[in-house]
C-alpha cells in the first residue's frame, strides 16, 4: 500500500519531457518532488505563473509570488507571470499538457466530485471546473477510500458533479485505474495489495484482464 | 493628456453608494485593492454586491468588509480561509454565486473586451449550468455566460503613471488587469505613482484608456497568507 509520497511519486512517471502541467493543491502538489531530473517539465499555477519552482529560503519570501495554495514560491529561469484570464486560456485551450488534481469521489464513466458537500464544506470550486471541463489528460490522485472506509471509485458519484465523462486515469494508495467505456480498467496493484483487496474497496465496475502487475516505483 | 490622477483613496471612491456592484482585485491576499477596501469600511456604505475571486480572511481584506455586514452578495470561486463569511452564507445573511474561477475572469474581461456573453465547457452537467443556456460545438457541450456588469473596478498595480498606464508585479496580476475597464468606472492604486514618460510603452500591462482614476496607495501591509519556506542546506 502507499503514503501520499507514494502515489505523487507513481504519478510522477506520467509526467514526460517537454510537458506543461497544472498540479492541483495536497497529493499532487508532491508530484513535482519526484519528477525525474533530466527531462524538462514547467509547472503552471492557475493564479498566473509558469516556470514555478521550489518555495524560498527563509527570508526570501516575496508577498507578491505565490501559487494557487497561497502558498510563497520561487520562480526558475523561463518563468513567466500573466493575468487570470491568460492562465484560464492556457487551460481552457489545451495549452497545458496534464492536469493532475485530488478527488472527493470518481464515477467509473469518469465523472468527478471535489468541490462541495452540501451543508458541511463549501468553500468552491476555484479552477478545477475550468481544468477538468477542458484538459486532455487527467489524472486523480486520492486514497482509494474515505476515512469512514467507503470506497471512493463509484458507479456514481453521490456529491455535486465538478466534471463529466473527464478523468481519464486514477492513482491510488492501493491501485492505478483506467477510466474506459465499461468502467474502471485495474492497470497496477501497488506493492504488496491483492487484487481482492482492489476489488473489495472499489464500487464501481472494475475490469480485471490477466494477471495484473504490481507497480514499479 | 486626460487627467487621471486623483490625491486620496477618497477622492478615488467619489460617487460609491449603497446597493453598488464593485469588482476587486487579488488572488487570495495577493494583489488586492487595500487602500479601496479600508476606504470602503470607513463610508460604511452596505448592500455591495463583490466580485471578486475570494472573500478574503476574517481579518483582512474584504473580510474587513463582512466583518461589518457591508456585503449583501459575493461572486467568487474560492471563499475557504473565512469563518466570518461562512458563517453569514450558512445563516442566510450573505447570498453567494460560486463560479468557476476561468470563468470569473472571463466574464471580467468579457465586459472589458464587450462581449455580451461567451460560451465556456467550465461547469456543464454540473449545478453551475443549472438553467443556462447550453450549445454543442464540434461534439463538445458548452455553457453560455453573461459578462458582468459593475459600478466601479478596484485594482492595485505595482507602477502606474499619470495616464493611467499600469504595470503589475509577479502573481499580484491576477484578476486585476481583466477588471480594467470591465466597470462603469476603473480606480487604480498603485504602489508607485509616476510622470507620464517614465514608464518604457513597451512594458506597459494595462494601457490608460482602461483606468479612469489612478492613486498612489498608502501603507501596502501585503499579508502573506501561507508562509512557505524550504531548509538551506549547508
Amino acid at each position: 500500500m502507499l503514503d501520499k509520497n507514494g502515489i505523487a511519486k507513481r504519478i510522477a512517471q506520467e509526467v514526460q519531457d517537454g510537458y506543461y502541467v497544472n498540479l492541483g493543491i495536497g497529493i499532487p502538489t508532491l508530484v513535482a518532488n519526484f519528477v525525474r531530473d533530466d527531462i524538462s517539465v514547467e509547472f503552471q499555477s492557475e493564479n498566473g505563473v509558469l516556470g514555478m519552482g521550489p518555495f524560498p529560503f527563509e527570508g526570501e519570501e516575496d508577498a507578491d509570488i505565490i501559487n494557487a495554495g497561497k502558498q510563497t514560491i520561487t520562480t526558475l529561469p523561463g518563468a513567466s507571470f500573466f493575468d487570470s484570464a491568460t492562465s484560464f486560456s492556457m487551460i481552457r485551450g489545451k495549452h497545458v499538457d496534464l492536469t493532475i488534481l485530488g478527488a472527493m469521489e470518481v464515477a467509473d464513466n469518469g465523472d468527478i466530485a471535489n468541490w462541495k458537500i452540501p451543508g458541511k464544506m463549501v468553500k468552491g470550486m476555484g479552477g478545477a471546473m475550468d481544468l477538468v471541463a477542458s484538459a486532455e489528460n487527467i489524472i486523480v490522485a486520492m486514497m482509494h477510500t474515505n476515512r469512514a472506509g467507503h470506497s471512493k471509485l463509484l458507479k456514481k458519484c453521490s456529491l455535486p458533479l465538478t466534471g463529466v465523462g473527464c478523468v481519464k486515469k486514477i492513482v491510488t494508495n492501493l491501485a492505478v485505474l483506467e477510466v474506459t467505456n465499461e468502467g474502471f480498467k485495474l492497470l497496477e496493484r501497488a506493492p504488496g495489495v491483492s487484487v481482492e483487496e482492489i476489488k473489495n474497496a472499489t464500487e464501481g465496475n472494475l475490469l480485471i484482464e490477466g494477471n495484473v502487475p504490481e507497480m514499479l516505483i | 493628456m486626460i487627467k487621471k490622477v486623483v490625491s486620496n483613496v477618497s477622492e478615488a471612491l467619489e460617487g460609491v453608494q449603497d446597493g453598488m456592484t464593485f469588482m476587486l482585485g487579488g488572488f487570495g491576499l495577493c494583489g488586492i485593492p487595500e487602500n479601496a477596501i479600508t476606504e470602503l469600511v470607513r463610508l460604511g456604505i452596505k448592500d455591495i454586491t463583490c466580485i471578486s475571486n475570494n472573500a478574503g480572511v476574517d481579518d483582512f481584506g474584504l473580510g474587513l468588509l463582512l466583518q461589518k455586514h457591508q456585503i449583501k452578495k459575493m461572486i467568487s470561486s474560492y471563499v475557504g480561509e473565512n469563518d466570518e463569511f461562512e458563517r453569514q452564507m450558512l445563516s442566510g445573511e450573505l447570498e453567494v454565486e460560486l463560479t468557476p474561477q476561468g470563468t470569473l475572469a472571463e466574464k471580467c474581461r468579457a465586459a472589458q473586451a464587450g462581449f455580451p456573453a461567451f460560451y465556456t465547457p467550465a461547469g456543464f452537467g454540473t449545478e453551475v449550468a443549472e438553467g443556462k443556456e447550453t450549445r454543442e460545438f464540434d461534439g463538445k457541450m458548452y455553457v453560455l455566460e453573461p459578462a458582468f456588469k459593475a459600478d466601479y473596478s478596484f485594482v492595485k498595480a505595482w507602477k502606474g503613471d499619470e495616464a493611467g498606464n499600469l504595470i503589475f508585479k509577479g502573481t499580484a496580476r491576477n484578476f486585476n488587469p481583466c477588471m480594467c475597464g470591465a466597470a462603469a468606472i476603473t480606480v487604480a492604486e498603485v504602489e508607485e505613482l509616476v510622470p507620464a514618460g517614465t514608464l518604457n510603452p513597451n512594458k506597459i500591462h494595462i494601457p490608460g484608456i482602461f483606468v479612469q482614476r489612478i492613486f498612489q496607495g498608502e501603507k501596502y501591509e501585503k499579508r502573506i497568507e501561507q508562509r512557505t519556506v524550504r531548509e538551506r542546506m549547508d
